[in-house]
Parts: C-alpha cells; sequence; structure tokens
C-alpha cells in the first residue's frame, strides 16, 4: 500500500519540483495558534508537515526550538495533544502528509503500541526521533512499520559509505539528510557540500532525500531544491512565531500570518 | 522486570551496551560513528597493557593513590554500633573521586589523538578534574555547567579558570547538571572531528556507563585489599552518595559477586521525597530515555524530564548510571535517600568528629551511616565512600546556617 508521503513524492517528481517540507513545535506558542497555523501551512505552500513534539531535554535541537517547545509545554501542551492536533488538521486534509518529530521518552512514557495505534488512527505517516538510532530499531522503528507507519531516517555528514547501509535498513517515506553538523537553526548549510553529500547518499538509496537544518532563505532553499527531494525549514518558521508575540510571549494578531507568509517566501524559492 | 538469580552481577554489559533493559545508545545519528569509534578505541586500551600500566602511574603519582582506608574511630564510638570506615577519595588530587575517571578518559582522548576535551560538570568537581588533566597533558578545555549551579559553586568555576578551561554556561532548560550535560552533546554533534566527550558519571550512551565504572573501580578493589589486610576479611556492608553514580559504582563493582556484603546507594532526598523537591532517580522515579540511555529518570506523567533539587549540586540529576537501575530491580543494591537536612547534620558531625570537612554528596552517605550503624553489632565492618571534601561547600553551608562569611 502506498502511502501518503510516498504519494505526494511521486506527484511532485512528475511536477518537476522539490518538496517543502515546514517544521512548527505542536502547541506553539498555544495550541489554538498552533492549529490555525497547521491548517494554513498546505495553502501557504507546505507539501508535507512536520510536527514537533515538545521535550524538555532536546540534544539535537538549537536555542530557538528548544524555545519553542517550552513554550508549547508551558501552554499546557501534552502527548495526547500533539496527537489531537494531527487529528484535527486531519479532517480537514485528507492528503497532505504529517510527520510527527521528537525524541523517544515522551513516547515511551505514553507506550509504543499506545502511541503507534493513536498516531495511526490520527492520521499520522511517518515518524522522525532523533534519539533513536538504527541500534535501537527494536524499540519503535520496528513497530511503526508494522502499524505501517513510515520510519524516517536522519542520515547526517558523518554518515559515510560504511555507514549509510545500517542508516538505510528499515528506513521509509524519504530519508532526511542533516545538512550540518551541529544542532538546529545554528549553521548554515555549505551548499556545495550538501550536493555532494545528496548524490553521494542516492547510491545507497532510492528514496527522496530532503535537507534541512539551517535552511533559513527563499534562495537558500532554492539553491538546495535543485539537488534535493525536498527542502525542510523549521528553526526559521519557529523564529518568525517567537518574533511575534507580545511581549508577555502571547500570540498577536500576526503570529498565524508571520508563518504563513514566510513559509509562501520559501515555496516560492523552491518552486522557481 | 526480572529479578531471576544470575550466576555474576558483573558480567554487563551486552554488546548493545544493555544491562538488563537499561543503558543502551539512545543518541543522535551524528553521533554514532563517534561512539562506535569510542567503543573500539577504549576496547583495545583495556587489552593493552601499556594503557593500564600509564594510567595506574599516574593514579599513583599525580592522583595520589591507593587513598587510605580510614578506621573512624570516633563517630564509631559516637554511633556505639557498625565500625565505621572511610574510604579516602577526598583525598586524591583536585578533592574526590572524580579525577580517577578522569585520567583513565583523558589517556585514552590521548591515544584517540583528539585535541579538543569538552566535559560537563555540576557541583563542579568533574570539571576541575577534566580542566586539570587537560592542563597536565596541555590539551584544550571547555566545560558546560548550568549558569545555577555556576553561582552555587563560585570557588570551582575559578579554580577552573586558573586550570586554563574555558567555563560556558548552559543556560537552557533548569540550568543544572541535566541542562550542561544537554549542551555538551550539542557542542559534540558540532565539534566531531576533533573532540572527545570525557563524561562525568556512570551515564550516557554506551560504552560511557561501562568504562566510567571500570576507571572508578580502582576505588573498591583497593578498598578489597585494604580490608582484608585490616581486618582479615570483607566489609560487611557498604555505602556511597549516588547522583549519576559513579563513585557508588566504583565502590560496589568489585564487590557485586561477594553475596553476603550488603551494599546500600543513598539518593539525595533533598527537601522530602514527598516534596517533589528531591533528585533520588529510583526511589521517586521511573524507567525512561534520557542522554543516551534507558534508566530512572525524574518525570512526569508525559514524560518530560523534571528538575531534581538537593542541597548538593553533584547529586542534583535526575536521571542515574544504567547499571544502578538494573542492580536495583535485581535487588543486589539497596536505594535508599537521605534529605538535605539529614545531610547537613552529618556534614557538622564529621567535622566535629572527625576533623574532616566532607563534601555535601558523601554527608548524604554519612547520614545513611548515622541511621543504621547503630543498629548494627560492634564487630559489623561498614565502609562508607568518602568521596570527595567540603571546601567548595563551605559557602553554601555558611548560607544554610546564617552565617556571613
Ligand atoms: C564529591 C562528589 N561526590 C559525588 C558526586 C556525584 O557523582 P557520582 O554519583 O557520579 O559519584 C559528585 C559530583 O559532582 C561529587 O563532586
Amino acid at each position: 500500500m502506498t502511502g501518503r508521503i510516498e504519494r505526494r513524492f511521486a506527484e511532485l517528481k512528475q511536477k518537476g519540483r522539490a518538496a517543502l517540507v515546514t517544521f512548527v513545535t505542536a502547541g506553539d506558542p498555544d495550541y489554538e495558534t498552533s492549529l490555525k497555523i497547521i491548517k494554513g501551512l498546505p495553502k501557504a505552500g507546505a507539501d508535507i508537515i512536520e510536527f514537533g513534539m515538545p521535550f524538555t531535554d532536546p540534544m539535537a535541537d538549537g536555542p530557538a526550538i528548544q524555545a519553542a517547545g517550552l513554550r508549547a509545554l508551558h501552554a499546557g501542551q501534552t502527548m495526547k495533544k500533539n496527537l489531537k492536533l494531527v487529528r484535527e488538521f486531519r479532517a480537514g486534509d485528507k492528503e497532505t502528509p504529517v510527520v510527527l518529530m521528537g525524541y523517544y521518552n515522551p513516547i515511551y512514557v505514553y507506550g509504543v503500541d499506545r502511541f503507534l495505534r493513536d498516531a495511526k488512527s490520527a492520521g499520522v505517516d511517518g515518524l522522525i526521533v532523533v534519539d533513536l538510532p538504527p541500534e535501537e530499531d527494536d524499540e519503535l522503528c520496528l513497530p511503526a512499520i508494522t502499524a505501517d507507519i513510515n520510519f524516517i531516517r536522519l542520515a547526517t555528514p558523518t554518515t559515510d559509505d560504511q555507514r549509510a547501509p545500517t542508516v538505510f535498513r528499515n528506513t521509509s517515506g524519504f530519508v532526511y539528510y542533516v545538512s550540518v553538523l551541529g544542532i538546529t537553526g545554528t549553521k548554515a548549510p555549505d551548499l556545495k557540500s550538501v550536493e555532494k553529500n545528496v548524490n553521494r547518499l542516492r547510491k545507497h538509496t532510492n528514496l527522496p532525500i530532503a535537507v534541512g537544518f539551517g535552511v533559513k532563505t527563499a534562495a537558500q532553499a532554492r539553491a538546495i531544491a535543485r539537488s534535493a527531494d525536498g527542502v525542510v525549514v523549521g528553526s526559521a518558521l519557529v523564529s518568525a512565531i517567537k518574533d511575534s508575540l507580545t511581549k508577555a510571549g502571547k500570540p498577536s494578531s500576526k503570529t498565524v500570518k508571520a508563518v504563513h507568509s514566510l513559509v509562501s517566501d520559501i515555496a516560492r524559492g523552491v518552486r522557481s | 522486570m526480572t529479578t531471576a538469580q544470575v550466576n555474576s552481577y558483573r558480567t554487563g554489559p551486552d554488546e548493545k551496551g544493555l544491562f538488563g533493559i537499561y543503558g543502551g545508545r539512545f543518541v543522535a545519528e551524528t553521533l554514532m560513528p563517534l561512539i562506535l569509534e569510542l567503543e573500539q578505541a577504549y576496547k583495545d586500551a583495556k587489552a593493552d597493557p601499556s594503557f593500564q600500566a600509564e594510567l595506574d602511574s599516574f593514579l599513583e603519582h599525580y592522583v595520589g593513590r591507593p587513598s587510605p582506608l580510614y578506621y573512624a574511630e570516633r563517630l564509631t564510638e559516637h554511633l556505639g554500633g557498625a565500625k565505621i570506615y572511610f574510604k579516602r577519595d577526598e583525598l586524591n588530587h583536585t578533592g574526590a573521586h572524580k579525577i580517577n575517571n578522569v585520567m583513565g578518559q583523558i589517556l585514552l582522548a590521548r591515544r584517540m589523538g583528539k585535541k579538543r576535551i569538552i566535559a560537563e560538570t555540576g557541583a563542579g568537581q568533574h570539571g576541575v578534574a577534566t580542566a586539570t588533566a587537560c592542563a597536565r597533558f596541555g590539551l584544550e578545555c571547555i566545560v558546560y555547567m548550568g549558569s545555577v549551579d555556576i553561582e552555587r559553586q563560585k570557588p570551582n568555576v575559578f579554580r577552573m579558570k586558573l586550570l586554563g578551561a574555558e567555563v560556558v554556561p548552559a543556560l537552557s532548560g533548569s540550568r543544572t547538571l541535566k541542562d550542561a550535560l544537554n549542551e555538551a552533546l550539542r557542542d559534540w554533534v558540532a565539534n566531531v572531528e576533533d573532540t572527545f566527550y570525557c563524561i562525568g558519571t556512570v551515564a550516557g550512551p554506551h560504552p560511557y556507563p561501562e568504562m566510567v565504572r571500570d576507571f572508578q573501580s580502582v576505588i573498591g578493589i583497593e578498598t578489597k585489599r585494604q580490608m582484608l589486610a585490616r581486618e582479615g576479611r570483607l566489609p560487611d556492608t557498604l555505602v556511597a552518595a549516588i547522583g549519576g553514580g559513579s563513585n557508588a559504582m566504583g565502590l560496589f563493582h568489585p564487590f557485586l559477586d561477594d553475596k553476603d556484603v550488603e551494599i546500600i546507594g543513598v539518593e539525595a532526598a533533598g527537601l522530602g521525597l514527598r516534596t517533589r523537591k528531591h533528585a533520588a532517580s529510583i526511589t521517586g522515579g521511573r524507567p525512561g530515555i534520557l542522554h543516551g540511555n534507558r534508566t530512572y529518570l525524574l518525570m512526569d506523567d508525559d514524560g518530560q524530564i523534571t528538575e531534581g533539587h538537593s542541597i548538593s549540586a553533584g547529586l542534583d540529576y535526575p536521571g542515574i548510571g544504567p547499571e544502578h537501575s538494573w542492580l536495583h530491580d535485581m535487588k543486589r543494591v539497596q536505594y535508599v535517600a537521605a534529605t538535605d537536612k539529614e545531610a547537613l547534620a552529618a556534614f557538622q558531625l564529621c567535622c566535629r568528629l572527625e576533623g574532616i570537612i566532607p563534601a555535601l554528596e558523601p554527608s548524604h552517605a554519612l547520614a545513611h551511616v548515622m541511621k543504621i550503624a547503630p543498629t548494627k553489632p560492634k564487630d559489623h565492618l561498614m565502609v562508607m565512600n568518602m568521596c570527595g571534601r567540603g571546601d567548595k561547600d563551605i559557602f553554601t553551608v555558611a548560607d544554610i546556617l546564617g552565617v556571613k562569611l
């Protein structure tokens, strides 16, 4: 059975363009605003939606996404609400793939089987769990595959030709190439090395390769879209949320619009 | 959770880095090749007699080992029960057990050709030990420390700077030890080429819990030899304080298969286990995944990590080494807790009776000794790990006692 992610990449390939994958943290700055942001993303130009599941100790994230997670948690976000957000989004959009991204502990505590069942029924298509490398596939990756949810792996500049087969084993949906050595939202990707690495990884996988970590502008997105099948934008959107907040940290009338107009802008980059 | 009998408690971890269900390698993909490289390098070093010989030489001439096993006569008389010994790791160079592990890891880093060392620290003792070894070998040293801890452990911050280390405040989350660990991991992900991460306790992804345990086991190995020489037999009870669990594991591990030796780890109960203001991961937490391993953690019902609290910055960690979690489930080691107040009373008693100013961390172990020693017969041999000296804590203690320095 082909899933939404596979269908979406196939569709875009026909159109001859890369996918724009947008990341925002679920429940940032609060549940209602987050829902409005997410509902408007496809229209603004997002092809695939990633929700970050907030965690207190996001060891692979930079200050922007760390802060977004804490904003969401302070506003009362929980795992149940992460899934509810997906369900509410899915009620109005049957086709846009939704990927949940985060860390293992909140899933483990929720219960792996229960999580997979609830995620599937909410309309989740894929999972990216940062602290589950292939060495820990028994934990969630293999059960996810059984539950018909894509387990999307991160490949990094340290994924050399020797390591690549291990990383791509049991991966489905797409491959997320982390374009920089480091955490989210800090360094800018070196476009030449991105292209070189994407082409190198293609020797190991037929899956679409999306590139992220550090993509902030339409120009960067356009350049990456030339060699990759998808461009992921995260910290820039999350920072746009932060910059739109009132002094008291509450959403303002500009919050939803700020995210959507940045997504539209970057989408033009990806599509040009 | 199994409590089935095992032939030996000393064979873990398995090749996946697991002690029962605990441990493992829960890290970002960027770090995976580095962790595999470290595992191999450590295996090779362990098999190389010249590595152990070099380490032994530094432990003797630089750290000052073996540390004495001291009969605490006046404390024994005062408590009126068990015969109490202190394993005096507070006499080590830099004032705590932390240097045992650091010497091992830094010699390994040198073997691996790494020039840049990063570390996390809570009380500052591991940071000071790392800065010390880096100065000794001319290595660049960056220490991450929660900004809250920087405030309460000023003397150690200055010490690290004198030794040439850069101290970087961790400003995220609760701004204590767990956040310093997060920051160190973030640094490592960004600097994979030249950087060695020197973890300060028996936590983190495999192979750290095993490696740090091995380097700290010198404590228990010496204790065994010294006790046999002094008393002609093994001790009856071992007691040690637990933050991440390295000084405790170092004392315990060589005794795990000596069935008659009772072993007790003391966690920090802070303001009390019922207040949530504590750092007792086993007594007050449950299994989860943080900092590369599965272990007992302090967290809320939604899997969000909660802040630990303890009067002692070195115990203020919401997790515990995975091997301890396993030993708890197997019921081989008993885990208990002591409050801030009890630790403070033990701290003062030790100063007055033994002329030893203990660190606040082993003061927790001492607090438990004060509870159980009176219930034991006079020929009961009890060893407490005096894993650090209290010079770093006098400001905290003065503050609590209302004394202006
Ligand atoms: C003197 C002392 N004891 C104990 C600890 C706690 O660590 P561990 O449980 O790994 O021994 C620390 C940590 O800073 C310390 O400085």
